[in-house]
């Protein structure tokens, strides 16, 4: 009982100490609470589907992040990862008859795989012309997609893979979990010494290699990990929808995770999560006016890149927070002194 | 016999309009370091203009063909004002701009004409018959059109004041700021040129092709493998990588079973294959790191 008690005093004065005093800390809680309990609230299978389908592609843009955020190896084929755990999580329950919890981390490993077959040719090249090679080794796979339909299902995809679970709301709980998990062990790791290291050679790669750290080994985990995530977000897809088409291989798709990642920021991993929570239930709102639909999302994220090109969610952190000029430590904008140093906080 | 003509009749057309469209890319990557993903957005615009100027308003293809190039000329300086040129020092930034205002372009086109495919007619009707192949007029017509638009490009380029500007900024900005060339502007008239190039690239292959809002889509791919293949910024790589790559999509169109649909693939896999071998590609000058 005491223990209990202790442990409940630990959290208090955690959430107390650690939690509340910065909004941004605050927002995370939120949010996950939002996720957690939603299906508390309502249980539209219209809405759930709609949040489903967030999850899983938060979990993409997030991928994204950590590999072209972080490292600044610009993949514009990042649909790649997408399609190749999808099909490859198909493959494997559709013939080999393995159950979701199975086949989509399976499908991820693979997906890694094709991490490594396109990290190792690319980590020759940089920025712009990495950036539009990657783009090219989707297109390559969706026309052998195509050329393969026997094996592939070619234009129609392949369909009746078994359900991710038996009901809608714990389809949800499945995809919410594992979003939030993955997009915890991703933050993690942009925390850690391998984050830091990430994101030092986005900064300059030479000083980097100067300093005796093995970037390219580095450059390949980032594509590895990279493809590890999307190809889990790619069979939940594939799980969830029951199909996996050339759709997920798509031009768009890559531009999209783009989109979605500059949009809210990179180099943060919650940017391009919260964005994806922000455009995509947006854009199926948005159904009402069914024709403008494509043409109000591309205006609305033109229109706010032109104000924030750093992406909308760093910018919305830094003006409700600052930073202490001394111990860099971050504090609520109210604040005239910093929370731990108590330093003159610039206005 | 027939079978060849066919493949070099496909590879020059199919060479000519992405030398066309490549070197307009790598003309703006080269001046401004901006990567307009809305390129071939702008050739689609292009088209539509012309079939509304020829088919809607009755106007001759001629006259047609040249206030389309004009006018999509002036919404590309426009769209640069507005949207590219505020945010132009953040790179990834600028890539979904222009990614949107493709996106943009395509939605606007397709509310205003829908998704059904159109068609403008040829520039001159009827065919000769060259060693049994039927070789349309209007082929003829748009490849003689691109190498005569890449001979005046040339001109330009080498023989103007603009074109010695052009070249300067894109071998250095800083130091070409600093010997009194204005920067900013030389940016937004090599958008203008290059948009230009874009739109004259649609006013010539529009009879050859079918109209709807996604045509941009595979230019936009096939352009950049072009310009990543020739080397990014030189101008002699875009025009020999695009000949390359419209001959490879030709004799696998021609000559592979399921051609069609690999016609992409291939293409994308000798880039590939060329980038591995020369990291900087065929014609690249190694850019030094970026101040």
């Amino acid at each position: 009982m005491d223990l209990i008690l202790f442990y409940l005093k630990k959290l208090f004065s955690v959430f107390k100490n650690e939690v509340f005093v910065l909004p941004s800390r605050v927002v995370v809680v939120l949010f996950f609470l939002f996720v957690l309990l939603l299906p508390v609230f309502t249980r539209d299978p219209y809405l759930l589907r709609i949040f489903i389908l967030t999850s899983i592609f938060a979990i993409f843009a997030a991928s994204w992040d950590l590999l072209s955020g972080f490292t600044g190896q610009m993949n514009f084929g990042h649909a790649l990862f997408f399609g190749v755990g999808a099909y490859s999580a198909a493959l494997l329950n559709l013939h080999a008859h393995i159950p979701p919890w199975g086949s989509i981390p399976l499908g991820a490993l693979v997906a890694v795989l094709a991490g490594l077959v396109i990290g190792i040719p690319c980590l020759r090249l940089r920025g712009t012309y990495l950036a539009l090679t990657t783009l090219a080794f989707p297109i390559v796979l969706m026309g052998l997609v195509f050329a393969f339909p026997d094996f592939t299902g070619g234009e129609l995809g392949i369909s009746g893979i078994s359900r991710l679970t038996t009901s809608r709301v714990s389809d949800y709980y499945v995809v919410s979990v594992v979003m939030l998990g993955l997009c915890t062990i991703m933050w993690k790791i942009t925390d850690s010494n391998t984050g830091i290291i990430f994101h030092a050679i986005r900064e300059d790669e030479v000083a980097v290699r100067a300093a005796g750290v093995n970037t390219t080994r580095y450059k390949l985990l980032a594509f590895c990990l990279s493809g590890f995530f999307a190809g889990m977000a790619g069979g939940l897809y594939a799980h969830f929808m029951r199909i996996a088409g050339p759709a997920n291989l798509e031009v768009s798709m890559s531009f999209t995770v783009v989109i979605w990642a500059i949009f809210g920021g990179v180099v943060t991993i919650y940017g391009p999560i919260g964005a994806v929570f922000l455009l995509f239930p947006l854009l199926e709102f948005l159904r009402f006016w069914q024709e403008f639909r494509m043409l109000m999302f591309a205006a609305i994220v033109l229109v706010i890149l032109l104000y924030m090109p750093d992406g909308l969610f760093p910018w919305l952190r830094d003006k409700i927070e600052k930073e202490c000029p001394r111990c860099k430590i971050r504090n609520i904008a109210l604040r005239n002194t910093c929370r731990v140093c108590t330093a003159q906080l610039d206005k | 016999m027939g079978l060849i003509i066919d493949i070099v009749i496909t590879g020059l057309i199919g060479g000519s309009t992405f030398a066309l469209l490549a070197i307009g890319f790598s003309l703006i990557f080269g001046a401004a370091r901006i990567v307009n993903l809305a390129h071939t957005a702008f050739y689609m615009v292009a088209a539509y203009c012309i079939y509304v100027m020829t088919q809607k308003m009755g106007l001759h293809p001629v006259w047609g063909m040249i206030i389309a190039t004009v006018l999509v000329a002036l919404l590309g300086l426009i769209s640069y004002q507005l949207f590219i040129n505020p945010i132009r020092e953040h790179e990834g930034a600028v890539l979904i701009a222009t990614i949107a205002l493709a996106m943009v372009f395509q939605e606007v086109m397709s509310l205003l004409f829908t998704g059904t495919f159109l068609s403008v007619p040829a520039l001159i009707k009827g065919y000769f018959v060259l060693l049994g192949v039927k070789v349309f007029y209007q082929q003829l017509i748009t490849f003689c059109a691109a190498l005569l638009v890449l001979a005046l490009l040339w001109l330009v380029l080498m023989k103007t004041k603009l074109g010695l500007a052009l070249r300067s900024t894109a071998q250095d900005r800083e130091v070409a700021n600093l010997m009194g060339i204005n920067e900013a502007r030389v940016a937004m008239m090599t958008m203008g040129l290059s948009v230009g190039l874009a739109a004259f690239t649609g006013a010539v292959v529009v009879p050859l092709t079918i109209l709807e809002p996604t045509m941009w889509m595979h230019p936009l791919i096939m352009m950049m493998a072009v310009v990543v293949l020739g080397g990014l910024g030189s101008l002699k790589g875009s025009f020999i990588g695009a000949y390359i790559l419209g001959f490879a999509e030709a004799l696998v169109v021609f000559l592979a079973p399921m051609g069609s649909f690999l016609k992409g693939p291939v293409a994308l896999c000798i880039m590939i294959v060329v980038l591995l071998i020369r990291p900087e590609g065929l014609f690249g000058v190694s850019f030094e790191e970026e101040r």
